[in-house]
């Protein structure tokens, strides 16, 4: 190895590192803040470890947040579950039953994936309150596991095509129908596209705020990124207990993400069409 | 079109045979049973999306800006009562700010980490868990971290005095006319992993051969990038631009969990106006018209896309 060489990959080690220290600070800040009692967070200490182990803004916070959390639990599990399931059933005909118009109508759901909420919000409100679902965890899921139909039937969509239609035929032969051919071909193959779909689902649907806020507002039912800006927004509240707050909250989809990371790269690739 | 499908009930299996199918007459095949199925999801796009963006228009057009619903037709009274609106100003020029602070550093950074990881890195793994980490929390959770860091008497204002930057204390998002950039800032920190990895997987498809060649006939590492590489990562960067501008158009809980409006709206965005004059204030069809106005803005950049992406869609 050349001392040139030497010297760029060492740059280039460098750098990285730098970003990957840049990324970590926000996190850095919030569990140290979390972990300090309320009279060790001054301005002038920011940036300093606690000198020990104090739990009182943990535990602040949970007495706060823990029955939101619960609630983004009732709601994001269902919604999660429900969308995969549909999402696997319509992946599985844009893919495999191609009537004409079929590549059509798959774009037409595409282009919903992408619109911004807010052109949709008002008739949401206004029709969840005719149908009786508005402020309830029912219809919460619901509108999630609508707004989840387009995201994914893509990526189950993309799974199956490549699945080889030749044992489909062979299927058929067999004398296998619509559903018998989902049910005992593609669906035990479908374990790593349901993974992906899951996670991705949990994580958007966990971390979802404006649709809560809009449809589920009432401070009891209210998921949990709701609450967490409703005790962050008011300033009487300790720094230790909202940085706490916010780790909570944050916690479930960071869990999620480290245990199955891979998966949720594979999630990113395709949630923007590619891969 | 689901009907004129099965009335053609031409296609079968993607590619079985077709005398399969003709045994059936077409109201009894499995094609029609497929599109039943189907049938749900289609209805609930066409309702909760088109239908409501069409409802959302047709709002923008009547006299409904109190409590009481009123479907008096006004035209384009509110379009025009939005765009004489000062705040509605203050609210493009933040959206200009917000989306080339973000877009730059999002595919700036996004580009450079990920040519980087691309160079035989020891730990890449373990660097891409880092870099993406930020994009599984939410937009609450990283705007409550970055309102702290960026607090002008602490944060990093401290940082930098502590390494004799005293007189760089700049105010961030509570500057009165500036704030945006330093929104766009926490924006960039939690989606520059989601960029860095599809330019992660566009590198990865590039095959070796075309940096070789290039490299014998003399190409140094900045020719090959400036030449070879980023010219063939063009549609990523084209991915990368409407993902990002997307989320510029719509930023909602990042901004509402740092400053709010901010000072003289100073981290206003057109989201925040349309939920304030919507849910605070009871003026539907104000907020319908900015709902509406966010949808074109949106459909300038989602349509083209779709397009563009027709090919690999259809495969």
């Amino acid at each position: 190895m050349t001392l040139q060489r030497l010297w760029t990959r060492g740059a280039i080690y460098l750098v990285l590192i730098a970003f990957a220290a840049y990324y970590m600070i926000p996190f850095y800040i919030m569990i140290i803040t979390g972990l300090k009692p309320y009279e060790d967070v001054n301005v002038t200490r920011m940036w300093e470890l606690p000198n020990g182990l104090y739990l009182e803004g943990i535990i602040n916070a949970w007495q706060r947040v823990s029955p939101n959390f619960l609630n983004s639990i009732w709601i994001t599990v269902p919604a999660a579950l429900i969308s995969s399931f549909i999402g696997s059933i319509n992946g599985y005909i844009f893919a495999k039953w191609r009537f004409r118009g079929a590549d059509t109508l798959f774009i037409i759901f595409l282009v919903g994936m992408f619109l911004p909420y807010q052109g949709i919000l008002i008739p949401l409100v206004l029709t969840l309150q005719k149908i009786g679902l508005y402020g309830s965890m029912g219809g919460l899921i619901m509108v999630h596991c609508i707004f989840g139909i387009p995201i994914t039937a893509l990526l189950f969509r993309s799974y199956y095509a490549g699945i080889p239609n030749e044992l489909l035929d062979a299927a058929k032969i067999d004398g296998c129908g619509f559903f018998g051919t989902f049910r005992w071909i593609l669906l035990p193959l479908s374990l790593p596209a349901f993974a992906v779909v899951l996670l991705w689902q949990f994580t958007t649907i966990w971390n979802d705020f404006l649709i809560g806020l809009v449809v589920l507002s009432s401070p009891r039912l209210a998921p949990i990124n709701v609450a967490v800006q409703n005790i962050t927004g008011s300033f009487s509240v300790e720094w230790n207990v909202q940085m706490s707050a916010a780790l909570i909250a944050a916690a479930p989809t960071i869990i999620v993400y480290l245990l199955l990371g891979k998966l949720f790269m594979r999630g990113l690739l395709a949630g923007s069409l590619k891969g | 079109l689901a009907n004129r499908a099965v009335s053609q009930g031409e296609a079968g299996l993607a590619g079985s045979s077709i005398a399969a199918q003709k045994r059936k007459p077409w109201w009894r095949s499995d094609m029609l049973l497929a599109i039943l199925v189907l049938s749900p999801s289609i209805i609930a796009v066409a309702v909760f999306i088109y239908g409501f963006i069409g409802w959302t228009f047709y709002i923008s057009t009547v006299k409904w800006n109190s409590q009481v619903p009123d479907y008096t037709f006004v035209g384009l009274t509110n379009w025009i009562r939005l765009f004489s609106d000062n705040r509605f100003h203050i609210d493009l020029r933040n959206l200009v700010y917000y989306a080339i602070g973000f877009m730059s550093q999002c595919i700036i950074f996004g580009f450079i980490i990920a040519a980087l990881l691309d160079q035989k890195i020891k730990g890449e793994a373990l660097f891409r868990t880092i870099i993406i980490f930020p994009f599984a929390v939410s937009g609450i959770v990283t705007g409550v971290a970055w309102r702290w860091l960026l607090q002008p008497t602490t944060g990093i204002n401290l940082l930098f005095a502590n390494i004799g930057l005293e007189n760089f204390q700049p105010l961030w998002n509570s500057h009165p006319k500036y704030g945006m950039w330093a929104v766009s800032i926490a924006a960039a920190w939690q989606m520059t992993g989601y960029i860095m990895a599809l330019y992660l997987a566009g590198l990865r498809g590039i095959p070796n051969e075309l940096r070789e060649a290039a490299a014998i006939d003399g190409a140094g590492t900045f020719a090959i990038y400036r030449y070879i590489i980023i010219p063939l990562l063009m549609p990523v960067t084209f991915t990368a631009i409407v993902l990002t501008g997307m989320n510029s158009i719509r930023v909602f809980d990042l901004v509402s969990a740092m400053s709010g409006s901010g000072p003289a709206f100073a981290t206003d965005t057109l989201a925040f106006f349309m939920f304030q004059s919507t849910f605070g204030a009871y003026r539907y069809s104000l907020g319908a018209a900015i709902g509406s106005f966010m949808i074109i803005l949106s459909a300038f950049l989602v349509i083209p896309y779709l397009f563009s992406m027709r090919g690999e869609i259809e495969r």
